[in-house]
């Protein structure tokens, strides 16, 4: 057996110690500086946005319909609207689906199925959403003889998929196995244990998750390019062409009137500050009842 | 057989002080009792691991039978064989057959809803549902077609309560939510849970283990109280609780049933030198 070895002295610090010292300060400001420079797009971006658009912003914006090329005015009414629309729409077509798909990876655990549907749900994840418009341009508007609110709507609503089925699985795997449990052994069908416990244990969770999906797709513009196309006009038909702010915004953009160029500033302002809104929605509204205090 | 006398509750309170003036005496049914649930020759594996070797053993109904033993002896796979709840794990197989009443469990095409409907279940961690106390209650019984109607329904709540000794704390505040209530309520609510679904057998895994003295006695009261109308059966870390609680005591280590006994004749006179060993501490 040998003697323990002292302690070093605490006071003063040998060399060493004080280089360790310094070199762990250094690191974690340098990680801080790195998580500054990571929110600091987003309020460059506001700053930018607010100094651009915030003039164009008057209650003619928000409720009338573009004027016309060359004229002051005008608004993107119409692509307020069409925008509500096609992510209500995508949402109407994509979340039960998405929403049974989690449940089934989620119950299914490692079974070959369910491990290959997840691998192609990530893919699905990383599509360029503009070969997904083009997609569905050739699938629906070819097929229905021309540009739709319904095939923005299918655009959308395949974006959305993945996103909400591996958030649902996720929310879903976190309800403690005892609890499931508790479900089966008074005699619950495994469908009856899904419905009337797991999903409501997991809602405030899957909720979340819908909203920041639905926050992402409102403000996609590359799949409705070719499926919803845009309209200068108001318009609620699913069958025909329907506005929506990010193709008003490209569209503005690239056009080489200096007034339509405020408005894409403005528009743009609108759309950050909706996509902000549901996302603050998803953090804070949601609160299950009956939540552990 | 057992030994089925009736002066082992004497010997058996000179033999386990701890407590035992709490209960009310004992007095052992005369006739051999029914049979409940009867094992032959059951054995279990997760994957390549076997869990049990070939149990055999017979549980008398209205009876309570605790299973003890080491951790990872089997006592728990035993218990959640008897209503398959393992059949959730992927990878098991079981040889041998367990019977509920004379009705194999494991028979092709038999209904686990209907058998768990039958065989009630009580877990470690108190888990009732994130809803309202009175849900919880109902929900099993609703599901389950037990009760027809409001009226109906509010009394199974409140006898099922009752049944748990919960009703009385909990009756001004059936609508409040269910994970309000403290640690050892919210466990005989689950009690209350499983009673109201009207099972004959009431399994439950380590009820008390997560729970401070006073809870764990009023569970344990509780337990004597159910045993005039439901066969129970009880995994305990704990061979006090184990002694104070049941009839009949099965002692497993490794996954092999070792010995199993009234309860007063395994904890004072052990046929066994390794169920010795296990309770007088000397191991385990």
């Amino acid at each position: 057996m040998t003697a323990p070895q002292h302690a070093a002295p605490l006071d003063p610090l040998s060399f060493r110690d004080r280089r360790r010292r310094i070199s762990s300060r250094v690191w974690l400001a340098l990680t801080g500086v790195a998580a500054a420079l990571t929110v600091l797009p987003l309020l460059l971006i506001f700053f930018h946005l607010l100094r651009a658009g915030l003039g164009s912003l008057n209650p003619e914006f928000f409720t009338s319909v573009p004027a016309p090329v060359g004229q002051p005015g005008g608004g993107v009414g119409n692509g307020v609207l069409g925008t509500f629309l096609l992510v209500g729409l995508a949402g109407a077509m994509g979340l039960p689906v998405a929403i049974g798909a989690g449940v089934y990876l989620a119950e299914a655990e490692g079974g070959p199925m369910a491990n290959g549907i997840r691998f192609i749900t990530d893919v699905m994840n990383g599509i360029p959403s503009i070969v997904i418009g083009i997609f569905v341009w050739a699938w629906v508007v070819v097929a229905m003889g021309g540009f739709s609110a319904f095939a923005g709507g299918v655009a959308l609503a395949i974006m959305l998929l993945p996103m909400v089925t591996r958030t649902t699985e996720e929310m879903v795997r976190l309800v403690p196995r005892e609890m499931k449990e508790g479900a089966l052994a008074l005699g619950f069908t495994r469908w009856r244990t899904t419905l009337g416990v797991v999903l409501p244990a997991a809602r405030s969770g899957i909720l979340t998750g819908v909203l920041i999906a639905l926050a992402r797709i409102a403000g996609e513009t590359a799949p409705l390019l070719f499926t919803a196309f845009g309209n200068p006009f108001w318009s609620a038909g699913l069958g025909e062409p329907i506005a929506a702010l990010p193709v008003q915004i490209f569209q503005y953009a690239i056009s080489p009137f200096e007034e339509q160029h405020k408005q894409a500033w403005a528009a743009s302002l609108l759309l950050i500050a909706l996509v902000l809104a549901m996302n603050l929605a998803a953090r804070f509204l949601i609160r299950s009842p009956y939540r552990s205090r | 057989m057992q030994d089925t006398t009736v002066q082992a509750s004497v010997q058996r309170a000179s033999a386990l002080p701890l407590n035992e003036a709490a209960m009310p005496t004992e007095t052992p049914t005369q006739a051999p009792a029914e049979l409940a649930i009867r094992a032959d020759d059951f054995s279990f594996w997760y994957g390549g691991t076997r869990a049990l070797n070939d149990i055999t053993l017979e549980m008398p109904q209205k009876q309570v039978t605790a299973l003890i033993g080491p951790s990872g002896c089997g006592k728990s796979t035993f218990l959640r064989s008897i209503n398959r709840m393992n059949d959730l794990i992927p990878g098991i197989r079981h040889d041998g057959d367990i019977t509920l009443r004379g009705e194999s469990v494991y028979r092709t095409g038999l209904d686990v809803v209907q058998l768990r409907k039958r065989v009630g279940m009580v877990f470690q961690k108190s888990n009732p549902f994130p809803k309202s106390i009175y849900e919880n209650v109902a929900y099993g019984a609703r599901v389950n077609g037990l009760a027809k109607g409001r009226r109906a329904l509010d009394e199974l709540v409140e006898h099922s309560l009752k049944q748990a000794a919960l009703w009385d704390e909990v009756s001004d505040r059936l609508d409040r939510s269910a994970l309000g209530l403290s640690g050892g309520q919210q466990q005989r609510l689950c009690i209350a849970r499983a009673l109201a679904v009207q099972p004959e057998v009431l399994l439950m895994d380590e009820p008390a283990s997560a729970l401070d003295p006073i809870a764990t006695q009023k569970i344990e009261e509780l337990i004597y109280e159910l045993k005039d109308q439901y066969t129970i059966v009880i995994v305990t870390h704990n061979m006090q609780q184990a002694a104070r609680v049941s009839d009949y005591t099965a002692f497993f280590y490794m996954g092999s049933l070792v010995e199993m006994g009234r309860t007063n004749t395994l904890f004072t006179n052990p046929r066994e030198e390794r169920t010795e060993a296990y309770i007088t501490g000397r191991f385990g």
